[in-house]
């Protein structure tokens, strides 16, 4: 049996940080697990550093403070990094996933971060390139299946589906599924 | 079998709102109630409902539409939050006076000012002697549970009181998580159609609500709402239980977790008691004798309930999300310490005041909260009656 796992979500206001946050707590669902998903509330503004939390349980989830000490953090704006203190309160041998256009050693190295693991991706790039703009958190959603063998690429597709089923047009659906797929292949360890 | 699914408490609430199909739904939208109106709304439109939602300009309103509605003969439901509530106020004491079982969900959020939107319990802590009856959610599917069980509730014959949902605001009514809702047929027969009682719209039978009442038979008809209030505890149990039996999920006044053999014991309502579960169980690991007494129940308070589960430890800290500004400590506290006042052998008990405005409650306050009753009991003596937990100095 797996332990409680707590996930903390990095971007801006407008990057659909709460709603990769949704679809992973969804793709949870389709796992089997228990889970929770909610955001940080505070002055909504666009542009503006904002966090979104999950968790996931093999059994039912009963604490509902917030998450100080996550396992894995995400990072789905790159000019975060190194502006904010994203591995804040982080478990000792905790994952991080970001998006950037460097190796894994660079962020590293950027960020003083010496342990546990580091994922990084060119989510902005990704998304430009398949969707035609920078949205970047459907392909950060690849990297968490990367970095998260808990959640499987199955689950996030299907799961990205149902929380896109009635607000996209079918070929934007299959596009973001392109980037899922594509920051998962893409992701380097290190 | 009912369907699991992810749902915010908001949006769990809204189901159960789509389930038992009301006639009539009057809202006016208030963070943090909004998403809860907004998703009815989107049944409304979407013809999934036969409710008639009155889409008012107040909560003042929304109220007034309820009380018309349901005196009128209507299976009635609304939502709300802090300020709408306080909006609502002298119709929410009309709804209970007049025995119209109206359901209304509140998710609860600080009662400014300054303006706060998040969690503490102040708006419903306020409309404590209004006359509703009034069951706190620990989470998303307590919520839809409670909303479900009071309708059931509600219209009971012998009861016909409003019954105030709560949830705690952002912390579950925002917050994604996994539910089960039940079959929408399952919950029809649950509750069964509606049975109106001196509905005004039965014309052949006239009816008058809300006259001129004064020193000649107020205060009898007073007696007979205090009767009504006080005598229901047993119906909200039987229909609790009897919604254990369809969905498994078992519903008591009050929650006892792990106080059987405790020595210290602590009090909460609503999102608190899932953390305060956790910080019992690793305190449990650690040795500690300690259980978490969980207040799902708060109107009518169920003294005597209370007094069975606390007469037996040595000390309870009770946390108290609302103020009574100036009053002897917060209205959980007051009531609790009130009940054992008789009791033959009763724990030392003190309160805490936190959550204010949304201010969290981590596992490392409760486990304070344990450790300074212990302190308590171990010296003997209660210097510090009422104090904070979390507060920043």
């Amino acid at each position: 049996m797996q332990k409680l796992i707590e996930i903390r979500w990095h971007g801006r206001g407008g990057q659909g940080v709460v709603t990769a946050s949704r679809i992973l707590a969804e793709a949870m669902l389709k796992e089997g697990k228990y889970f929770q998903a909610f955001p940080e509330y505070g002055p909504e503004r666009m542009g503006a550093p904002v966090k979104a939390f999950n968790r996931v349980n093999d059994k039912p989830i009963r604490i509902h403070c917030g998450v100080t000490h996550p396992d894995l953090v995400i990072v789905i704006d790159p000019t975060l990094l190194g502006t904010i203190d994203v591995l804040e309160g982080m478990k000792e041998g905790g994952t991080l996933v970001a998006n950037y256009d460097g190796s894994p050693k660079e962020l590293r190295e950027l960020l003083g971060f010496n342990t546990g693991k580091v994922f990084t991706l060119n989510a902005s790039l990704i998304s430009r390139e398949v969707l035609g703009r920078v949205m970047a958190n459907t392909p950060m959603l690849g990297g968490v299946c990367r970095a998260f063998d808990q959640i499987s690429l199955k689950s996030a597709s299907e799961a990205l589906r149902a929380q896109f089923g009635e607000k996209l047009r079918p070929e934007i659906i299959e596009k973001n599924l392109t980037c899922l797929k594509r920051a998962y292949e893409e992701a380097q360890q290190g | 079998m009912g369907t699991v699914l992810g749902l915010n408490g908001n949006s769990a609430v809204a189901h159960a709102m789509r389930q038992v199909n009301p006639h009539v739904v009057a809202a006016y939208p208030i963070t943090p109630q909004t998403d809860c109106v907004e998703r009815f709304a989107e049944f409304v439109a979407d013809g999934r409902v036969d409710t008639e939602f009155v889409t008012v300009e107040s909560e003042h309103s929304a109220m007034s539409a309820c009380v018309g509605a349901a005196a009128g003969g209507g299976r009635v439901m609304t939502a709300t939050s802090a300020n709408g509530l306080a909006l609502m106020w002298e119709i929410v004491y009309i709804a209970a006076s007049m025995r119209l079982p109206i359901v209304m969900m509140v998710a609860n959020r600080a009662l400014s000012g300054n303006i706060n939107i998040h969690c503490d319990h102040s708006d419903t802590m306020g409309a404590r002697d209004s006359g509703w009856i009034q069951l706190f959610s620990e989470n998303a599917q307590e919520a839809y549970d409670n909303i479900i069980m009071a309708i059931k509730i509600a219209e009971d014959m012998s009861v016909r009181l409003p019954v105030m949902v709560t949830q705690d605001g952002f912390i579950i009514s925002h917050a994604l998580e996994r539910m089960e809702l039940l079959d929408d047929e399952e919950v029809q027969k649950f509750i069964g159609p509606y049975k109106e009682r001196y509905p005004m719209l039965d014309l052949k039978n006239p009816v008058t609500y809300g006259p001129l009442d004064l020193f000649d038979y107020y205060f009898e008809h007073k007696w007979s709402q205090i009767d009504a209030v006080e005598h229901c505890l047993p119906i909200i149990q039987k229909g609790s239980d009897e919604f254990g039996e369809l969905s498994g999920r078992n519903y008591e006044l009050l929650e006892s977790y792990k106080l059987d053999d405790a020595e210290f014991g602590v009090i909460a309502l609503g999102s608190t008691c899932g953390t305060a579960k956790e910080a019992v169980d690793r305190m449990r690991e650690a040795g500690k004798k300690v259980g978490l007494l969980k207040v799902r129940c708060f109107r009518p308070f169920p003294t005597e309930h209370i007094i069975k589960a606390l007469s037996p430890l040595k000390g309870v800290a009770v946390l108290d999300r609302s103020s009574t500004f100036g009053g002897f400590g917060g209205p959980v506290f007051n009531e609790v310490r009130s009940a054992l006042y008789d009791a033959p052998e009763r724990p030392l008990v003190i309160d805490f005041l936190y959550g204010l405005g949304g201010r969290d409650i981590f596992m490392e306050d409760i486990e304070v909260a344990f450790q300074r009753i212990e302190g308590v009991v171990t010296k003997g003596r209660i210097d510090t009656h009422v104090d904070f937990l979390g507060l920043r100095e």
